[in-house]
């Protein structure tokens, strides 16, 4: 029996994400004393040889040759499926990117057993803890499928060891091509910033910061803090920022050691988002927004003062 | 060009859920229902390709017991051509797997021959985002999730992404499914001579026992428990003391 995860990469780097959901598994692997598998969708010596290196991994599975076409789920999901097929798996573990939202379930479908979306813990080999209704609610739940097909809220697991591992590596040469879908091509955002789900700071705005342009004065904190910039909803909608930094029940879940929310009322939408942070602070004029019930520290001004005056004390202290 | 689009009746996003006292779910009663957010973005869309003369019926369905009309009639409301309730017996109580939702919505797949099936991304009552992977793979269609733009040329369907690190776009062969994102569009509001008019355009009944799909589901809830609630602190005098705070009491900068 075996655990196969499904680990990302970005460029020549693991994804943090990844390393996270791979210490689920390991918790996973705590009642069942099986395998662990890595599966890794790149041929690319030197990230195969990383994931090799990672601390309790018994085997990493790559792939020969170009694997551009698993960039796709219709291909990618049944190449899975006939890994699983081959192997004796127990439960296909991801973290829960919008890679892994999108091909899992496919993987499950196609499997036809039921996938337990976004777990934070996990109690037994069949049990395990996730939140629902925009985590209001604490869900634990029981899968009586043969393969448990799992995700998981990474920001509720600790990093992998990225050393100390020694695992084999054995190479899948059948890539599925299904025909049903082509690539067109990819518009990144890039930024110096750390990523948001990884970073261990992270400031957004709201729709108090009026219009995008103002997002600079949170980009000059950040900058100064090496903080992530994140937005809510309202903001993203009112479209001041992009869609990708969107924190909240539908965009990205995070938990930094400190999240300050400016301009943000505290939607339970946007909370949901970001509440497990370790330290939350709240700037916000009205003194009656429902982020400074959830905050550890309040500062109740305008924005547009408080911001400029926050980058210039923390520059003073570099 | 027929789309199909299924609709969720899930607790409205503004409501407040309390936990039941006895852990075994949150209590509804009494709780203002609508239809999935996700999923009044879908009809949207539908209704756009519609008008745009791209789409020739828009047809939508539902899974659940009879209140479930009350959003099929919504989605009428707002201009889609015909409903189907797949009704569930009325003792059911076993919340629905979302591969038991696609197994059930295939079956619809197979009766109606949609070109395009659009699905909202996520659900805000469950937040699994599953039914429509698990429809596009169980019906070997092609899948586009998490759409911010979709457009459609000479067969094929391009559908803009939202991804991790900002957007992605793919070619999809026809018939294909697609599960919408918070971008997509922004839907109507439903006026009162459609409210009316949707009294009487059709809802047909399809009994779920009837399509022959096993409704017991492979996972079960052993609890639900409200989380740890987040304590309230203080509201600091200056951005001094808060920077004073944040360094030296939790030592997070």
């Amino acid at each position: 029996m075996a655990i196969l995860v499904c680990a990302e990469y970005q460029g020549q780097q693991l994804n943090m994400a990844s390393l996270q959901a791979l210490s689920a598994a390991k918790d996973i692997k705590a009642h069942t004393a099986t395998d662990l598998v890595v599966l890794l969708a790149s041929s690319d010596e030197a990230l195969l040889s990383a994931a090799q290196s990672i601390e309790g991994v018994d085997q990493v599975i790559g792939f020969s040759g170009d694997t551009s076409a698993l960039s796709l789920a219709e291909n990618l999901a049944p190449t899975i499926v006939s890994i699983i097929k081959s192997s004796d798996i127990s439960h296909l573990v991801s973290a829960a990117t919008t890679q892994a939202k999108n091909v899992l379930p496919r993987v499950a479908g196609l499997m036809d057993v039921a996938q337990i979306s976004e777990i934070t813990s996990v109690v037994d080999q069949e049990t395990f803890v996730r939140p629902i209704y925009a985590g209001n609610a604490l869900a634990t739940v029981r899968s009586s499928d043969q393969l448990k097909v799992i995700t998981v809220r990474s920001s509720a697991f600790e990093a992998a060891d990225t050393q100390g591992g020694s695992a084999s590596l054995s190479i899948h040469s059948d890539i599925v091509d299904s025909g049903l879908s082509s690539f067109i091509g990819e518009t990144l955002v890039k930024s110096d910033r750390p990523e948001l789900a990884s970073a261990d700071v992270i400031i957004s705005g709201g729709r108090g910061m009026q219009n995008g342009d103002n997002f600079s004065l949170l980009e000059n904190v950040a900058d100064t803090l090496g903080a992530a910039v994140g937005a809510s909803r309202a903001a993203v909608d009112a479209g001041f920022v992009s869609n990708d930094m969107q924190v909240g029940q539908t965009g990205k879940i995070v938990a930094p050691n400190l999240y300050i929310a400016v301009g943000i009322s505290g939607a339970i939408q946007h909370l949901a988002g970001m509440k497990d942070s370790k330290v939350i602070v709240a700037i916000n004029k009205d003194d009656e927004a429902p982020i400074f019930n959830v905050a550890d520290y309040g500062v109740v001004a305008d924005l547009f003062d408080v911001l400029p005056e926050l980058n210039q004390q923390l520059s003073d202290r570099n | 060009m027929k789309v199909l689009v299924a609709v969720k009746r899930v607790v409205d996003a503004n409501v407040k859920i309390r936990v039941k006292p006895d852990q075994t779910g949150v209590d509804l009663s009494n709780v203002k229902m609508a239809i999935n957010p996700f999923d009044e973005i879908a009809v949207e869309e539908a209704l756009r390709l519609k008008e745009s003369n791209q789409a020739s019926e828009v047809v939508v369905v539902s899974i659940g017991q009879a209140n479930t009309q009350e959003q099929l009639r919504s989605a009428l409301a707002m201009g889609a051509d015909r409903a189907i309730q797949v009704q569930l017996p009325a003792d059911h109580s076993d919340e629905l797997t979302s591969l038991t939702v696609a197994k059930l919505l295939k079956a619809v797949v197979d009766q109606e021959q949609p070109e395009l099936v659009i699905l909202g991304k996520q659900s805000i009552d469950s937040d699994n985002n599953q039914t429509g992977q698990m429809l596009a793979a169980i019906t070997n269609r092609a899948q586009g999730t998490f759409a911010s733009e979709i457009k459609i040329d000479q067969g094929v369907l391009n559908v803009t992404r939202e991804i991790d690190g900002g957007l992605q776009e793919v070619a999809l062969n026809l018939p294909a499914v697609v599960t919408t994102d918070l971008r997509l569009n922004e839907p109507r509001y439903a006026s009162l001579p459609n409210i009316m008019k949707a009294k009487r355009k059709p809802l047909d009944i399809i009994e779920a026992v009837s399509l022959g799909i096993n409704l017991a589901p492979s996972i079960t809830t052993v609890a639900v428990i409200e989380p740890a609630a987040r304590e309230a602190g203080i509201i600091v005098p200056d951005v001094a003391t808060l920077i004073e705070k944040l360094s030296a009491e939790q030592g997070v900068i």
